[in-house]
C-alpha cells in the first residue's frame, strides 16, 4: 500500500539520480568523463569504499553507527602489510611467496573480525552506546597501528599481492570482480537468513525483538563482527591497490560511507535500508567524485560539499517523512 | 436546573471523506458532571478538540454562557474557563509540585525573576481549594498518577477554571484514587464549577457521572441521567450491539496433569513466595491493581526478569528459564502489557510481525528464508483468527488495536505453544473487539493450552477465568474458583488491598 509505495519511489529517485548525475557529467565533462581510464579508475575505487559503506550500512541496520572501520581498515592493513614486508624477501619461492600472501590475507581478516568483536560485545553486554563505543576503539585501533608503524608508512609488497588490487581480467578490475562476488553474498545474508531477518526486527524495534524471543546480543555481536570483515576486506584491497599502508589511509571514507548510507536509503535509527539502495547510492558519490577530480576540486572543498550533501539528504528525508505521515493519517479514519 | 455553561448545536465534522461528528448536540450545566463515552473512533477525541478551540467544526454553533461562538479559537476557550487535562497531563517531570501548579500563572504575569516564595505560596492556596496537600517541593516524576492528576487539576483551577474537561482520567489509576479523584471533583461542583469526563471505560463512567452523553460512529446515541443506566445497556448504546455475558466454563478432567507449577518464586522488593498450579485448559486470571507484582511474576515465567529463589516446573520438571528463547522453547509465551512497544514491530508488515517467533517453520532445506513458505505461514494464521486485513504487506501500525493484538496472539500461537500468559490482553480495545478476543482466548483453553490471564478489571477476570489468584503487594493473597464469588466481592477484595493508593 503506501509504504510499499514510498519504498518503490525511493528506489525509482534513487535510479533517477544515478542516471543524472551521469548525464550531466558526460555532457559537461565531454571526452573527460566518458572514457575507459577513468570507469576503470572509478570501477577500482567502488569496491573498498563499497564495503566500508556496508560496514556502516550493517550497524546502521541494529540503529547503531560503525565509526571504528577506518582504523579497524588501518589496523588490519597493517597486520597484513608487516606479514608481507618481513617475510616477503627475493630469494622466496613462487610457493612461499603465496603462502606468505595468505597468512597476510588471514591475519588482516583476523585482525578485523577482532575489532568487530570487541565493538560488538561493548555495545551488547557492556550496553556503550555504539556512537561511543566506536569512538573509543576508533582511537584505540588507529593509535596501535601508528605505534606499530611509528607513523611511517610501509610499502613495497610482493607483486602477486599487487594483482588483487591493480590487476585486470578482461578490463575488469580485480576489485571490481571482487566486489560484484560479494553484493550477492551480503544480500543473500540479509535477506535471506535468519540472522538477516532478526537483524531487521532487532533494527526496528529491539524491545519487541526481544520480548519475541530474539537473541539481541548475539545478533549484535555477529553485526559488529559482520561489519569488522567488510572493513578488513576493505583493507586487503585499499593496500593492495596502492602498494603501500599508513595508518590514516582512507580517513576521508568516513564521512562519505555514511552520507552513501543515507543517501542510498539507510534508516540511521535502524530497521530499514537495503544493498541495491546503498550500491545505487555509491554509484552516484563515485560519479560526483570523479567528476569533482576532473575538474580538480581541492580535496577540502569536497569535504564541504560531502558535508553539505549529507544535511541536505537528512532534512529531505525528515520532510518527506513528515509528508508521509500526513498523507498517512488523512488515510487513516480516526 | 442551573442555566447552561455550554451548548453545542448541530456541530459536524469531516474529516477527508469520513464523518467524524455528524450533527451532535449536547450540553453541560453549571457544576455539572457529564460524560461522553464512546468507543475508539466514535469522535470523542474530535468533539473535546472542538470545545478547545483546536479544532473548527464544519457547521453548527458552540454556546458558551449564552454567548455564541461561530468559529471558536483556543485563546476564546481559555478566556471563556474552559481547561483541558489530556491523558499524558502535560506536567514537567523534572519539576517540582509547586513549580508545576504555578508555571503558567509566572509566565503569564511575564516574570524575568522568580520568587519562590510566591511559587509556593500559589500553589499551596490553590491546593487547599481543593482540600489536599501534597509536598510542594516534591519532583512530579516521583509522585503517584493520581497525585499528578491533582496537579493537573491545581493548573486547571489557577487559570479561572469553569469547565474541566478530562480525557480518559481513569485509565492507570486505582479503585482508591479514583474515589480521591471523584472527591475533588465534588468539591469542583460545589464551586460550581462543571467537569466532562472522556471514559471508554464502563464502571467507572457509572460511578461518576450524573449525566451521560454516548456517540457512536460521530452520531450521539443519546443524553442519559446516570441513574437510568446499567453496565449493560450502556455498553449496548455504545457498541450498538449485546455483548456476550457468557461465563468461561471449564470442564475439568479426572485425569488432567499439572501443566505448569510454581513454587515459593520470590524476588526482592518485587514479588514473593508466590505459588500456583496450572491444567491445561485453564485460564487462571491473576488481578491486583499496578505495582501488584503480577507482570513482574509474568516476567519471570518468560525468562525476562530473574527471581532470586523458587522453582517452576513444567509438566513436572523443574525448569530454568532464563532467557524467553528457553521460555518458547519449553512451550511457554507471553503478550507483553505494552503492545505498541514489546508487542509489535509497528513499521514492519503483518506478516513479518507473524512469523518473527518461528523462523524455523519457514526456511528451506539449506537454511534460508523462503517467502513464498512466508506469506503462506503468515496467511494461515491471518485466516486462522480472522484477522481482516486488506494486505499482508502493510505496516501494523495501520491497523486497529483489536487486529493489532490479534496479531500478536497470532505471533505466539505461531510458536505451538503449551502456556499462554496474556498481560492486558484487551487494554485500549474497544468493547466490540474485547469480546472477540476473550473469545478466542476460551477456544485457546478449549484446546489445551493452559492460559493465565493478567488483569486489572474485574469483570474480565470474573468472566473468562474458571480460577483467580488476587495479588497484593508481591503476594498472592487469595486463590479462588471463580464459582465462589461475584464481581462485586471481587472488586472489594483487590481494591482494599492495593496499597499504592496512599501518598
Amino acid at each position: 500500500m503506501f509504504d510499499q509505495y514510498l519504498k518503490h519511489s525511493r528506489t525509482t529517485i534513487l535510479f533517477i539520480m544515478m542516471l543524472g548525475a551521469f548525464i550531466v557529467m558526460s555532457i559537461f565533462l565531454p571526452g573527460k568523463f566518458l572514457t575507459l581510464s577513468n570507469f576503470q579508475s572509478i570501477a577500482s575505487q567502488i569496491p573498498e569504499f563499497g564495503l566500508l559503506a556496508i560496514a556502516i550500512m550493517l550497524a546502521m541496520l541494529t540503529g547503531g553507527i560503525d565509526l571504528s572501520i577506518i582504523s579497524t581498515a588501518n589496523l588490519a592493513g597493517v597486520g597484513a602489510a608487516l606479514i608481507l614486508t618481513k617475510h616477503a624477501l627475493p630469494q622466496l619461492g613462487a610457493y612461499e611467496e603465496s603462502y606468505i600472501i595468505f597468512l597476510a590475507i588471514v591475519s588482516a581478516i583476523g585482525i578485523s573480525l577482532l575489532c568487530g568483536l570487541i565493538n560488538g560485545l561493548l555495545i551488547a553486554y557492556v550496553k556503550v552506546p555504539a556512537i561511543l563505543a566506536t569512538l573509543g576503539t576508533m582511537s584505540i585501533f588507529s593509535g596501535i597501528a601508528i605505534v606499530i608503524t611509528k607513523g611511517y608508512g610501509i610499502q613495497g609488497f610482493p607483486e602477486k599481492f599487487l594483482f588483487i588490487g591493480s590487476g585486470t581480467i578482461l578490463a575488469i578490475p580485480m576489485p571490481m570482480i571482487i566486489f560484484i562476488v560479494f553484493i550477492p553474498l551480503m544480500s543473500l545474508i540479509l535477506n535471506r537468513t535468519s540472522y538477516g531477518f532478526n537483524l531487521y526486527m532487532l533494527g526496528s524495534n529491539p524491545v519487541a525483538s526481544r520480548f519475541s524471543g530474539i537473541n539481541n546480543r548475539g545478533i549484535l555481536v555477529r553485526t559488529y563482527i559482520l561489519s569488522g570483515l567488510c572493513s578488513g576486506l576493505a583493507s586487503i584491497i585499499m593496500i593492495s591497490r596502492v602498494n603501500s599502508i599508513r595508518p590514516g589511509y582512507g580517513s576521508a571514507y568516513l564521512l562519505q560511507a555514511i552520507l552513501v548510507c543515507v543517501l542510498g536509503g539507510v534508516d540511521p535509527s535502524g530497521g530499514y535500508g537495503n544493498i541495491s539502495g546503498l550500491v545505487m547510492g555509491i554509484i552516484v558519490l563515485q560519479i560526483l567524485q570523479s567528476g569533482f577530480n576532473i575538474l580538480s576540486f581541492s580535496p577540502f572543498f569536497k569535504n564541504v560539499v560531502w558535508g553539505l550533501m549529507l544535511i541536505l539528504v537528512m532534512i529531505l528525508n525528515f520532510y518527506s517523512s513528515r509528508y508521509a505521515q500526513k498523507i498517512r493519517k488523512r488515510l487513516k479514519v480516526d | 436546573m442551573a442555566e447552561d455553561f455550554l451548548k453545542i448545536q448541530n456541530v459536524s465534522k469531516l474529516y477527508s471523506g469520513v464523518q467524524a461528528l455528524d450533527n451532535v448536540s449536547m450540553s453541560i450545566g453549571q457544576g455539572e458532571v457529564h460524560c461522553l463515552v464512546g468507543e475508539n473512533g466514535s469522535g470523542k477525541s474530535t468533539l473535546i478538540k472542538i470545545i478547545a478551540g483546536v479544532v473548527t467544526p464544519d457547521g453548527g454553533e458552540i454556546i458558551v454562557r449564552g454567548k455564541s461562538y461561530k468559529n471558536l479559537r483556543p485563546i476564546d476557550s481559555i478566556n471563556e474557563g474552559i481547561q483541558v487535562i489530556y491523558q499524558d497531563l502535560s506536567l514537567f517531570p523534572n519539576l517540582s509540585v509547586a513549580e508545576n501548579i504555578s508555571l503558567n500563572q509566572l509566565i503569564e504575569e511575564k516574570k524575568k525573576i522568580i520568587n519562590w516564595k510566591e511559587v509556593k505560596n500559589i500553589a499551596s492556596s490553590v491546593l487547599s481549594t481543593i482540600k489536599k496537600e501534597l509536598d510542594l517541593n516534591e519532583k512530579v516524576e516521583n509522585i503517584s498518577i493520581a497525585n499528578k492528576q491533582l496537579v493537573a487539576i491545581c493548573r486547571a483551577l489557577l487559570r479561572n477554571a469553569k469547565l474541566i474537561i478530562m480525557d480518559e482520567p481513569t485509565t492507570a489509576i486505582t479503585k482508591k484514587e479514583i474515589d480521591k479523584l471523584l472527591s475533588v471533583i465534588l468539591d469542583l461542583k460545589e464551586s460550581g464549577i462543571s467537569t466532562l469526563f472522556v471514559s471508554h471505560k464502563l464502571s467507572e463512567v457509572l460511578q461518576i457521572a450524573e449525566k451521560v452523553t454516548v456517540l457512536r460512529d460521530g452520531k450521539k446515541v443519546g443524553d442519559y441521567n446516570a441513574g437510568e443506566l446499567d453496565y449493560d445497556t450502556l455498553s449496548f448504546y455504545m457498541s450498538g450491539k449485546k455483548i456476550d455475558h457468557s461465563v468461561f466454563d471449564y470442564q475439568e478432567r479426572a485425569d488432567q496433569k499439572t501443566l505448569l507449577e510454581v513454587k515459593d518464586l520470590s524476588k526482592k522488593g518485587q514479588f514473593e513466595d508466590i505459588s500456583f498450579k496450572l491444567r491445561p485448559g485453564e485460564i487462571v486470571g491473576m488481578i491486583g491493581s499496578l505495582g501488584s507484582g503480577r507482570t513482574e511474576v509474568a516476567l519471570s515465567l518468560f525468562g525476562l526478569n530473574k527471581p532470586d529463589s523458587g522453582s517452576i516446573y513444567m509438566n513436572g520438571e523443574p525448569v530454568k528459564i532464563n532467557s524467553p528463547r528457553k521460555a518458547i522453547s519449553l512451550g511457554l509465551c507471553y503478550l507483553p502489557e505494552d503492545r505498541l512497544n514489546q508487542g509489535l514491530f509497528l513499521k514492519q508488515s503483518i506478516q513479518n510481525n507473524v512469523v518473527v517467533t518461528n523462523l524455523r517453520k519457514i526456511l528451506t532445506k539449506s537454511k534460508l528464508l523462503n517467502y513464498s513458505k512466508k506469506y503462506e505461514y503468515a496467511k494461515m494464521w491471518v485466516d486462522e483468527l480472522n484477522i481482516n486485513v486488506p494486505s499482508l504487506e502493510i505496516a501494523v501500525q495501520a491497523l486497529s488495536g483489536g487486529n493489532q493484538q490479534r496479531v500478536v496472539i497470532a505471533k505466539w500461537l505461531a510458536t505451538d505453544p503449551k502456556v499462554f500468559i496474556l498481560d492486558s490482553p484487551t487494554v485500549g480495545i474497544d468493547v466490540n473487539s474485547k469480546s472477540n478476543i476473550h473469545n478466542l482466548i476460551r477456544q485457546l483453553a478449549k484446546k489445551g493450552i493452559g492460559v493465565i490471564m493478567i488483569s486489572d478489571e474485574v469483570p474480565e477476570i470474573v468472566h473468562n477465568c474458571n480460577r483467580i489468584l488476587v495479588m497484593a503487594d508481591g503476594r498472592i493473597i487469595q486463590e479462588v474458583d471463580t464459582v465462589d464469588i461475584t464481581e462485586d466481592k471481587l472488586f472489594d477484595l483487590v481494591s482494599s488491598n492495593s496499597k499504592n493508593s496512599e501518598g
